[in-house]
């Protein structure tokens, strides 16, 4: 069995972003998939009961939740001589590559799926401008890189690296459009350049599944939006 | 060449008052620039800040650092020689991290609630925020910190929350004393030290000026 199993969903980008760190780092390791229609299970409650979300990585059954608190555990665990450095080693560099990271989830992830649950015209539009703007900054982040890390991609990359196959579905699901490779050519670029990497296309989930599951939760969040009082 | 550090602040802030006190842990002299965000942010902020325009932000021989937290890990690798913040286990460091995001994610967000609204909405915020404190409480187990024998990261994350604690007990009229003593035995211990007390606010003047917040918001 083996000593490294993540918690995870088959759609969470948040998930994916483990997987990559894993690899990038030569580790073997399991993944236990949730099944939502069977409710949380008894393993995801008792790892993460402040949260009771995925991913969690369990190592040697000692939990460790949050998605970039993962990422960091893992990069300080698995450190030095020829292992694949996630962060950057000088402490300014590091500030950066966190506080673009906590940006990117904060404001691009949820400002994008806001847009996507928006009902009102209005209101979409608005959710729309905003995720622009902030997909804005990250275009000036990449800028002149060839990845957000450099050369070589780094834990920028995977906190970003949602966006070159989750973001399509959402897009398409949706009814919004973001990233416009005229509007954002640098972000686009890295994107197609994120996914062709083998490591990183292996891990992500089949596109129409991302796609079906994005449509049925689409449509019970705005029925339910839409059917409150 | 000397080091020349800046903290864009506000006195009342929680978040602010991490930075202050990670700064000095560590010994570390600075200019303390105030922010009065009861009125126009300053070009600086928003020179500094341009993404979020919110204090903290600390600016290191001119390079800004924003976040609070991320501000926090960066004075601790910076001045790396001195009274290490975090644990040198990346488990234990893993968990410094995720409580330090708990308590950003699920109890400040209550804290403004209990003394920004009233009535219903603010017992509600009351109750979940008392639940919250006793899940971070239960973090602290027998330990004299959440760091272990000593002050640390964690302890860091929530002191700002420590010197609200009279403000939210007289705006929401409850006992945090009576819901969580551990918590506020745990508060007194660290106020003990001298570099904390002289670089943190008084509750009471801090609930002053709350109140008066609330006045001129028109808040009851």
């Amino acid at each position: 069995m083996a000593k490294l199993k993540i918690i995870v969903s088959a759609t969470s980008l948040f998930c994916t972003r483990i997987e990559w760190a894993l690899k990038l780092k030569g580790l073997e390791y399991e993944l236990t998939v949730e099944d939502w229609d069977k409710g949380k299970s008894e393993l995801l409650l008792k790892s993460n009961p402040a949260h009771k979300k995925v991913p969690v990585l369990l190592d040697d059954g000692v939990a460790i939740a949050e998605s970039k608190v993962i990422l960091e555990y893992i990069d300080e665990k698995w450190k030095g001589g020829d292992l694949y450095p996630l962060l950057p080693q000088d402490p300014y560099e590091r500030a950066q590559a966190r506080f673009w990271a906590q940006f990117a989830d904060d404001k691009c992830v949820f400002g994008t799926w806001g847009a996507c649950c928006a009902v009102d015209a209005l209101e979409k539009e608005k959710a729309v401008e905003n995720a622009l703007e902030s997909f804005a900054y990250l275009e000036k982040q990449i800028e002149g890189k060839k990845f957000f890390a450099g050369d070589k991609i780094g834990y920028l990359d995977l906190v970003a690296g949602w966006i070159p196959h989750w973001l399509g579905v959402m897009e398409e699901t949706g009814g919004i459009k973001i990233l416009d490779a005229e509007r954002f050519p640098s972000l686009h670029e890295w994107a197609q350049n994120f996914i062709k990497i083998p490591l990183i296309k292996e891990c992500v989930p089949p596109r129409d599944f991302l796609v079906n599951y994005s449509i049925a939760l689409l449509s019970y969040l705005r029925s339910s939006a839409l059917n409150k009082p | 060449m000397a080091d020349e550090v800046t903290l864009l602040d506000f006195w009342p802030s929680m978040y602010g008052m991490r930075c202050r006190a990670a700064l000095a842990e560590k010994g570390v002299e600075y200019e303390f620039k105030e922010e009065d965000l009861t009125s126009d942010k300053s070009e600086l902020l928003l020179q500094m800040n341009p993404v979020h325009k919110k204090i903290p932000v600390l600016i290191h021989n001119g390079n800004p650092v924003c976040e609070s937290l991320i501000i926090v890990e960066y004075i601790d690798e910076t001045w790396s020689h001195k009274a290490p913040l975090l644990p040198s286990d990346p488990y234990e460091r893993a968990q410094a991290r995720f409580w330090a995001d708990f308590v950003d994610k699920k109890v400040y967000d209550l804290g403004r609630k209990l003394w920004m609204r009233k009535g219903e909405e603010q017992d509600a915020a009351k109750k979940e925020f008392i639940e919250c404190l006793k899940i971070v409480k239960s973090e602290l187990g027998d330990k004299a910190f959440f760091g272990g024998k000593k002050f640390g990261f964690l302890d860091i994350a929530i002191i700002g929350l420590n010197c609200w604690f009279y403000t939210y007990e007289t705006c929401g009229n409850f006992s945090i004393q009576a819901e969580c003593p551990k918590l506020v035995a745990w508060g007194k211990r660290c106020m003990e030290k001298e570099s904390l007390a002289k670089t943190l606010p008084d509750p009471r003047k801090l609930c002053a000026f709350i109140l008066e917040c609330k006045k001129a918001m028109g808040i009851e």
